[in-house]
């Protein structure tokens, strides 16, 4: 193995090795298990987004949508169908993913600033009808009355609802599987013709790549991340709510991936964890909390434009 | 056999008609240049062929196959590949990740969420294979935006040739060279046309390189084909030399 190849290899056991003992480090340095497992979620969201921005080259400024949604589709499931929780991560994962599906094939042909303009456009239309269709998810006031079930493996259940590290581990066992594909399709030819996009459009359509098709497939597959992340927003918090799919959601989510360094792979990761954070301590401060992100933001595109990942990772080479 | 066949190709852009009633047929394993003062289509002409943009009218056939209302990625996948005159790379990826992206669209693998070790060590010897036949096999793991300008331009045909195109097209691979550059570039294509026996079109301003290489030469003028023939004859041609050499001599 080159230097390389040890470094990255190290990198990667740290951050698991982190992950893993989240409840066991924050407590002490002034955090709580519950905001470990928020930073996971967005985390996962924020590099659903990712996906898409830092691999492919294009800016959905609308993915809350299917965040919400993935987060709706699983509050119904577990109200209306079934108390289960793996079938609502399953159920909220395919109306985030399918509706993008959907929605991705008029997307994907505009490009740029059109892109993001269309992304937004949808995103809003179901955020209204979840702000507006009272009777199904509760409107302005969110759904509530469900809550994650316990896990059933017929011999015994875990109880991931009272217990904050059952509840921990169970999500990083979610992120870890997500994640997981993600690495696995970003290292695969079809994962190399993204990046190729992202390099040069016009080069990898003379390579023969049907462009505007690859990118509907990334676009799908970032939805389906992104539902199953909302799914598990849905049930950290036992509540679904329409600002979860408004734009200024999806603003955020962008905010994270670009702080945190959106070239890498966890750089989204570094910036939910920055975002939430500096939120949960700032807003119990001031009600201003996000002038300080926002300026936070700011001199990090100034400062690192490759994003605080970047810094870190170039200040080591 | 024909591997091109362009019949009375136009292409109007509003009122301006940028190439009008050209034809032109190259042959299998033939180098044919494409010359003709600035304005006068060649461009237009290659994008045609490459499908860049439909023509207004006129027809395009390939390896015997109607490609005139085809995308360019279909074209690509039928076997047509193209350089521009401006390099167009991956310039934050490696020499070797260049190349391998053209030789595993290649492959068919361009949707395959993975692949396998066989498969990757034959889209690995294919790279290699091309990389040496550039000369570019000492600067495989180099970025490629941090090559020298005539290294990028190398780098560029060694992505067109990872294709394994029935067709290549060329569009002014020597610009913006020094003479040295100028120089490697027009051997390199010697050799891909005398050794490996490919079929190329190019668009080429330097008329040293034009009369070395090309078996073929067509010599385009305000959208019209001008004239056509082997070195020799155009260089005898009156009228080419009123419309275009004189100028340069």
């Amino acid at each position: 193995m080159s230097s390389e190849q040890i470094r990255k290899l190290i990198a990667l056991s740290a951050i698991w090795i982190a992950l893993l003992l989240a409840p066991y480090w924050m407590v002490p340095l002034g955090g709580y298990t519950a905001l470990a497992t928020r930073v996971l979620v967005l985390g996962l969201a924020a590099m659903s987004v990712n996906f898409l921005l830092g691999f492919t080259g294009v800016l959905s400024f609308g993915h809350a949508a299917y965040f919400g949604l993935g987060a709706y589709g699983a509050g119904l499931t577990l109200k209306f169908l079934a108390p289960s929780t793996p079938l609502s991560l399953l159920a909220g994962m395919l109306l985030g993913g399918v509706c993008g599906a959907i929605l991705g094939t008029l997307i994907v042909r505009r490009r740029g600033v059109y892109f993001a303009m269309v992304t937004i456009a949808f995103g809003q239309v179901f955020y209204y009808i979840a702000f507006r269709w009272n009777s199904l998810t509760g409107g302005d006031d969110g759904l509530r009355g469900f809550s994650r079930q316990p896990l059933d493996f017929g011999l015994f259940k875990i109880d991931i609802l009272s217990s904050a590290n059952n509840f921990y581990f169970f999500v990083l066992f979610c992120f870890a599987l997500i994640v997981g594909i993600m690495g696995f399709i970003l290292r695969s030819p079809f994962g190399r013709t993204m990046i190729a996009i992202r390099e040069n459009e016009r080069r990898a359509r003379f390579l023969g790549i049907p462009v505007e098709r690859h990118i509907w497939i990334a676009f799908t597959l970032s939805c389906f991340f992104m539902g199953f992340a909302g799914a598990l927003y849905a049930l950290v918090n036992n509540f679904a709510d329409p600002r979860g799919l408004h734009y200024s959601q999806s603003g955020d989510f962008v905010i994270m991936a670009v702080m945190g360094g959106m070239r890498s792979f966890w750089g989204p990761l570094l910036g939910a964890t920055v975002f939430v954070v500096l939120q949960d301590y700032l807003s119990s401060v001031t009600v201003n909390w996000m002038s300080f992100v926002g300026l936070l933001f700011v001199l990090v595109v100034l400062f690192f434009p490759r994003g605080l990942l970047g810094f870190l990772q170039r200040s080591k080479a | 056999m024909n591997v091109l066949e362009i019949n009375n190709v136009t292409k109007r852009f509003g009122n301006l008609v940028a190439v009008s009633g050209v034809s032109l047929n190259v042959a299998k394993g033939e180098l044919c240049a494409i010359i003709g003062p600035n304005g006068a289509g060649k461009t237009t002409f290659f994008n045609l062929i490459s499908g860049f943009f439909p023509p207004t009218s006129g027809s395009i056939i390939f390896d015997g196959r109607d490609i005139t209302r085809l995308a360019t990625d279909q074209r690509v996948t039928l076997g047509m590949a193209r350089t521009f005159q401006i390099t167009e790379i991956f310039p934050e990826l490696t020499v070797f990740e260049n190349v391998r992206i053209s030789a595993e669209v290649a492959g068919g693998y361009r949707l395959r969420p993975w692949i396998s070790r066989a498969e990757a060590a034959q889209v690995h010897a294919r790279v290699e294979e091309t990389l040496k036949l550039v000369s570019l096999e000492t600067k495989t793991d180099r970025l490629v935006g941090e090559l020298a300008h005539g290294d990028q331009r190398a780098a560029e045909i060694a992505m067109a040739l990872a294709l394994k195109p029935h067709l290549l097209l060329l569009d002014e691979p020597t610009a913006g060279m020094g003479d040295q550059e100028t120089y490697q570039i027009t051997q390199l294509i010697r050799r891909l046309h005398r050794d490996s026996n490919y079929t190329i079109v190019l668009i080429e301003h330097d008329m040293r390189v034009v009369f070395h290489l090309a078996d073929r030469i067509c010599v385009l003028d305000q959208g019209r084909m001008l004239a056509q023939g082997t070195p020799q004859e155009i260089a005898a041609n009156e009228k080419v030399q009123a419309a275009y050499l004189g100028n340069a001599a």
